[in-house]
């Protein structure tokens, strides 16, 4: 394994936000548990978008099914019904651990991709970002009214907050190692070939499809495990796996650099931290000496504003979509 | 399963609108390649202008005016400040760019209208029924449907008939050989452009009426609806984008008729079935022939 520092750098990345993280208060923690589970969120889409070149709106979904799949499962047996009345009756007696529940997650998003993929990866350009957005509909539409299944329109609340610190560290590692481990594989490559030239690639004996439906599943599976993460972190509704969620973590992607991991990383990063510490100072913050109170809504405002001036000046992400060299310490 | 005439005009002036949508973003996709994600936000601005002229008291035709105008400044604006730097970026920089905008516009609704709306009462009377042979039919329903027909008939004649929609038509071909063959870039994208915001302010007026209640997320459905409508019939050329979109408004008001009350909030889940269905019979749209997809 040469270049493993290549690896290095997004992990210490990930690494330094959760040591941070244990550093602040408690009230402050839940930003930076919130951004982890971003950064696993993000690089979900990349081992994807990033490999294969083509857009994906529908990876929410499948965090979405992860929180649902995780969700349901570990809601303490005496307060199903009051959360979930309409629940059905295999559901409603069926508990598992919280490790399970987070496999069990990702196990939902790789099943869920493989089968939506199987005819959905013949499609490419436009065509494959408005299916996918149709499974994100989908998805949505089912889960917030099909009450047998969960809460529908009610928030996940009652599920064990077991993700601190160092579970959304772990479980955004898990993602940064498979995503740096797929894509240094000889699929990864294969489906990164594609992308710089789809005719050379087929030429070459490559199959499209099939690299592309393997980087779909295992992202599914990576963005299930977020989901799982996410709906142990604090009562969440289906709801808010949507549009804007969708929009922000496509934005990350493409802010950070689509093209490498590093740059998933560094999206996440940035605009979670970004958006963290707006959404802090919205309630009054002390910095330096300065105490700063900003008013309700700058903060979905400059991070708007920001997404589309990083796009406007550096259209390749911050990263360039290169992964960390290190020719960039010498410089 | 029965169709009254009122789901029947309703649903054939949703068509309508959703065609004019269609048009807008596939003009601008046409020249630019650039997939206009913030349109349902040009749109949402244009039905604030036309609430707020309500509650100032102006009258509806004031309220007509001021809604253009602001779609078209803020058409020209966006133009001026996120597409042109971006134009020869990859479709996907441009598309999240267009989210970023629209992202952008809806928090700046939210901080300075609220999130409950306001209600642009100057177009209730456009609401009441209009006796046809017996029949009572909503009077947007035939406003829209008549607007709609006339607008596409007026574009029709510009792209065939006039230079600019000659040129146009090649831009949107083959970009690069049109203007090696004269086209003007700047002009060509900047009539697209315009145009694509006067059927932004045409569809907020018709949207307006059909709803009154502007909130920040006004369009945003029916922007995403008429998105895939335009990828189901065809995104590069006028035509196919137009009736592609009139065709899931068609269908999404046929279905929303049609469909029982207790599986009516179903809707999207049928819509969205149907639209992958067809996309993966014909994913260079069903009403394109030959030619090879876009990819992005």
């Amino acid at each position: 394994m040469r270049k493993l520092y290549e690896l290095a750098a997004p992990v210490g990345l990930v690494l330094a936000t959760a040591l941070l993280g244990l550093a602040v208060s408690s009230a402050l923690q839940t930003y930076f548990l919130d951004t982890l589970v971003k950064v696993a969120i993000v690089v979900a889409l990349y081992v994807f978008i990033g490999n294969s070149g083509v857009l994906s709106f529908g990876h929410i979904s499948f965090v979405a099914l992860g929180v649902w799949t995780a969700g349901v499962l570990t809601v303490p047996e005496g307060q199903k019904n009051a959360i979930m009345p309409g629940l059905a009756h295999a559901l409603l007696h069926t508990n598992v651990g919280n490790v399970p529940s987070l496999l069990l997650a990702a196990l939902a998003g790789l099943v869920v991709a493989f089968i939506v993929g199987l005819p959905l990866m013949r499609l490419s350009g436009l065509a494959a970002g408005i299916a996918t957005f149709g499974v994100l509909e989908i998805v949505n539409n089912v889960l917030r009214y099909y009450d047998k299944i969960g809460p529908g329109l009610n928030a996940f609340s009652s599920v064990p907050a077991t993700t601190g610190i160092w579970q959304a560290a772990v479980g955004a590692l898990i993602c940064v190692v498979i995503a740096f481990a797929y894509q240094r594989s000889r699929f990864g490559r294969q489906l990164r070939a594609t992308r710089e030239d789809p005719a050379a690639a087929s030429a070459a004996g490559i199959s499209i499809y099939r690299q592309r439906l393997l980087a779909f599943a295992v992202s599914g599976a990576l963005a299930g495990l977020a989901g799982g993460l996410y709906v142990h972190m604090l009562p969440i509704e289906i709801d808010s796996l949507y549009l804007d969620l969708t929009f922000l973590t496509l934005a990350m992607l493409v802010v950070g650099g689509s093209g490498s991991l590093l740059g998933a990383v560094v999206g996440a990063l940035a605009i979670g931290g970004l958006d963290s510490f707006l959404s802090a100072a919205e309630n009054g913050v002390d910095l330096f000496g300065w105490h700063l109170n900003l008013p309700t809504g700058t903060a979905v405002l400059a991070v708007g504003a920001l997404m589309a001036l990083i796009l406007i000046v550096r259209p390749s992400g911050l990263t360039g979509g290169r992964e960390f060299s290190l020719a960039w310490l010498r410089r | 399963m029965s169709v009254s005439w009122q789901t029947l005009a309703d649903a054939l002036s949703l068509g309508g609108i959703y065609a004019l949508m269609a048009v807008g973003i596939g003009l601008v996709f046409g020249v630019l390649r650039l997939v206009n994600f913030a349109y349902g936000q040009l749109i949402m601005a244009g039905a604030y202008a036309i609430a707020y002229a309500s509650v100032w008291g102006w009258p509806s035709w004031a309220g007509i005016l001021l809604c253009f105008a602001v779609v078209l400044a803020l058409t020209t604006l966006l133009d001026r400040v996120v597409f042109r730097p971006l134009r020869t970026h990859s479709p996907a920089v441009m598309l999240v760019a267009t989210f970023a905008v629209a992202f952008l516009l809806q928090s700046i609704a939210v901080l300075a209208f609220g999130q409950l709306g306001t209600i642009a009462s100057s177009m209730g009377s456009l609401n009441q029924p209009w006796d046809i042979g017996g029949v009572a039919i909503r009077k947007i329903a035939v406003v829209s449907i008549v607007v709609a027909a006339v607008c596409l008939a007026l574009l029709q004649l510009l792209l065939t008939r006039t230079s600019v929609g000659l040129h146009m038509r090649a831009a949107s071909m083959d970009f690069r050989t049109a203007r090696l063959l004269g086209v003007r870039a700047n002009r060509v994208i900047g009539g697209a452009v315009l145009i694509s915001g006067l059927l932004a302010a045409v569809s907020a007026v018709m949207l307006t009426a059909r709803n009154p209640q502007v909130t920040p997320i006004f369009a945003l459905d029916d922007t995403i609806v008429v998105l895939a409508g335009v990828v189901l019939g065809g995104l590069t050329r006028p035509i196919p984008a137009t009736l592609g979109g009139f065709t899931i408004g068609f269908a999404s008001g046929i279905l929303g008729g049609a469909l029982p009350t207790n599986q009516s909030q179903y809707l999207p889940t049928f819509l969205f079935a149907a639209v992958i269905l067809v996309l993966l019979v014909r994913p260079n749209g069903l009403f394109v022939r030959g030619g090879s997809a876009e990819r992005l």
